[in-house]
């Protein structure tokens, strides 16, 4: 099984600046711009957002606007692993309850949360699309499908065997 | 070895194949055969549809015919290639067999789904070969866009995100709207929870829906489009940037294309997780960069879509029909389907279902083909209790109502709505009340909050069904949702909110008496609701092994070992996984 671990940059001004004027080049990019940052950094660091707005020429209240309204913006730190738990009508025919409350026993981290350890940050999404094999999670950008509390131990596990637990900081 | 290369091995690694393990088998596939010195074709396509049976692999020579082996681990690939494709001898225990893949298929139509599970996503030589690209070249070469538009138009087909609207006319519509410039987008923002048709097309043949664009562009006369995609398919984005890339450079996109006076270009946007955008204004200032909240039509985006400007947006599905509409000609698609409603939808079926996956049926086609014939049934063996199609914004139709046949009207005369092809069966374990909650909890977080019924209309209604659920319900509760469901209906700008009381609605109206068992005796009869329902160890079964301890999240379970356990039921949350892992069967629910 191969689990990549998403390690990120340290937020900066010069690389929100650079994600910027990437994105700048035709009108409408604020989302695009919003994604590289996140992508990048794990999260929308709230100096990103007053940077932009300066770079952009947007209030910033604009631009917040925009990161609470998308679900999928988050503006604390993200864990090194994120699981994202498929909450779609087959998953919770399925039993997507019964995951997250493993899941939280396991990480330590309840929907929305990450753990102490920094390990795992645990979404709840609407749906995968994997519904065939529910319940299902998206562990990073692999999607692991027929859950039960046996697997998902097991993946838990194997995160865990690779991750040196840091500090949180 | 000559006789090796006559070999074709294919495997399904679209995102449902890959989530089975695919990846995994692929590797062991590509490393044993290597080992081997083997000289045969292996081959990575798209999704199959017989999603059930993930992961699948095709096995298959001009003197053998065709096998499918289901359900393959790594483990299972040294057998396969030892006795299969070197002795000659199928592993019999593994495949799937003929009559299992003859009652999924007989019944369906493949169109959209053509090359889905049969090409490589990501060759476009082998799209190119599969007859791709023709679609484009016939009508620049031979065809007015006022003969595209009629076309389409004669051949019925209808947008396949929900709504229904003849596409033709739609089209038809932004060709007659002045100005110079004007867009058309690809709306892959498949937000209904239970669907996953357009992804699996995106994944399995984006081609495809390359070269519907490439054509409405051409009806409409617009020179750009843009594809709009979920933020939760990144594979699907990576399969459309792989086909994208190669369409550029073999001249299929871009300026001229193929020496003819066509431009057009086409860029890829992500959506950030907001369902409303799935509506199309909604989407369209998502695109501008804007807070996704729909806005009052008209203007229709014929007139003023992208930027004020002229703008089509049709859905994957429908773009993907197309070029074969194209190809075939009008006649030949619309003799699929019932009169107003023509050609094939495309349905994810999934759910308590035997044969859950990917299917394409001609409309007019009845639940109970679908869920028998296709389906197998249930996958739990209880009784089929009814179908929810349409997601959020449609309904649940019981099983009394098998009969209906698939077509825009007939589903809307039910209650529900025919919707993007979320098809979830459900069986007796499955609580009606529950799922209309489920929902409403949906779409009532998803509301963007513009207009006031959507946005408190909808969580009222949650509170009452949340009442209901936890055993506190009133008389007068069932009316006080009807009274709701109709002011949010009315009162709601867009097909969201104009929508979100479907399945509360639904339900209401063919499980009234399970409401009342809720309300009224304060029970429920598919044992779900956890307010309803204990569970209990049967003293019997139970041989003591601890397991159910383990697993408990709350430390409810106690006893000793070697001895029947018991579960307190002050510090039980109902959360089912001691039942869950249970290899006895030792616990049962009340």
């Amino acid at each position: 099984m191969v689990i990549e671990a998403n390690d990120k940059e340290k937020p900066s001004f010069a690389r929100i600046d650079a994600i910027v004027h990437k994105h700048n080049v035709e009108p409408g990019a604020v989302i695009s711009i919003l994604q590289e940052i996140q992508d990048t950094f794990g999260y929308i660091p709230p100096v990103a957002i007053q940077r932009i707005a300066n770079n952009i020429n947007t209030p910033a209240s604009e631009i917040f606007g925009i990161v609470t309204f998308y679900a999928r913006f988050r503006l604390q730190p993200q864990g090194k692993n994120l699981i994202k738990v498929c909450h779609g009508t087959a998953c919770h025919l399925g039993g997507a309850e019964m995951v997250a409350e493993r899941l939280a026993q396991v990480t330590g981290a309840k929907e929305g949360e990450t753990s102490q350890d920094n390990v795992f940050t645990v979404e709840r999404v609407a749906c995968l699309g994997c519904c065939s094999l529910a319940p299902c999670i998206m562990l990073n950008s692999e999607a692991y499908g027929r859950l039960t509390p046996e697997a998902i131990d097991k993946i838990v596990t194997q995160i865990r065997k690779k991750e040196v637990p840091t500090s949180v900081g | 070895m000559e006789r090796d290369k006559s070999w074709l091995i294919k495997i399904g690694l679209a995102a449902c194949g890959i989530a089975a393990g695919g990846r995994k088998v692929y590797e062991a596939l590509s490393t044993q055969l290597q080992n081997k010195g083997l000289d045969m074709k292996l081959k990575r396509t798209g999704c199959m549809g017989m999603c059930y049976n993930e992961v699948l692999v095709e096995v298959s020579s001009p003197q053998n015919g065709r096998t499918f082996y289901g359900r393959v681990t790594p483990e299972k690939v040294d057998r396969i290639i030892n006795e299969h494709l070197i002795g000659g001898k199928p592993v019999t225990e593994w495949i799937i067999p003929d009559k299992e893949i003859n009652s999924f298929l007989a019944k369906q139509k493949r169109i959209v789904l053509r090359n889905c599970g049969v090409i490589d996503p990501e060759s476009i030589d082998d799209y190119l070969a599969a007859d791709g690209y023709k679609a484009i070249d016939k009508v620049l070469r031979s065809m007015s866009p006022q003969e595209v538009i009629s076309e389409v138009t004669n051949s019925g087909l209808r947008g396949r995100g929900g709504a229904g609207f003849p596409t033709g006319i739609k089209w038809g519509f932004a060709r007659k709207s002045p100005g110079r410039q004007k867009y058309i987008i690809c709306n892959a923002d498949e937000g209904d929870p239970g669907a996953f048709m357009d992804r699996s097309v995106l994944e399995s043949d984006p081609h495809s829906v390359i070269e519907g664009m490439l054509i409405a562009g051409y009806a409409v006369g617009a020179s750009e489009g843009y594809i709009y995609v979920r933020a939760e398919y990144p594979f699907a984005v990576q399969r459309l940037e792989v086909a994208l890339a190669q369409a550029r450079k073999a001249g299929f996109i871009g300026n001229s294309i193929l020496g003819y006076d066509f431009d057009f270009n086409i860029k890829i946007r992500q959506g950030a997780g907001a369902f409303v955008c799935g509506e199309e204004t909604a989407l369209i200032m998502s695109l501008e960069g804007r807070r996704g909240m729909p806005r009052f039509r008209p203007p229709f985006p014929a007139q003023s879509g992208l930027w004020g400007k002229p703008t089509t947006i049709n859905n994957v599905e429908t773009l993907a029909n197309i070029p074969w509409i194209i190809r075939h000609g009008a006649e030949t698609y619309n003799k699929y389907g019932t009169e107003k409603s023509r050609g094939t939808k495309v349905f994810a079926l999934a759910g308590k279902i035997a044969r859950g996956g990917l299917i394409e049926v001609p409309m007019g086609i009845t639940l109970r083909e679908i869920v028998f014939d296709i389906g197998g049934g249930t996958s739990t063996g209880l009784e089929f209790k009814a179908i929810q199609i349409g997601g959020p914004s449609g309904g649940v139709i019981p099983a009394s109502l098998a009969d209906t046949p698939i077509d825009y009207e007939s589903v809307t005369n039910t209650g529900a709505i025919m919707g993007s092809g979320g098809l979830i069966v459900m069986d007796a374990s499955s609580c009606m009340i529950d799922i209309a909650k489920f929902f409403l909890n949906f779409t009532q977080a998803e509301s963007c909050g513009k207009c006031t019924f959507c946005r408190i209309g909808t969580l009222r209604m949650l509170e009452v069904l949340q009442r209901i659920t936890e055993g506190n319900g009133k008389e007068g509760d069932i009316e006080l949702l009807e009274e709701l469901a109709l002011n949010v209906k009315r009162a709601s700008l867009c097909g969201l909110g104009q929508t979100a009381p479907n399945p509360v609605l639904t339900t209401i109206r063919y499980f009234r008496d399970e409401y009342e068992a809720h309300i009224y005796e304060k029970k429920c009869p598919a044992k779900k609701c956890h307010a309803l329902i204990t569970y209990e160890v049967i003293p019997e079964k139970c041989p003591g092994c601890g397991l159910c301890v383990k697993y408990c999240p709350t430390g409810a379970i106690s006893g000793e070992k070697k001895k029947p356990y018991v579960i307190d039921n002050e510090k039980c949350i109902r959360c089912g996984l001691c039942m869950k892992v249970c290899r006895l069967d030792a616990i049962s629910v009340h």
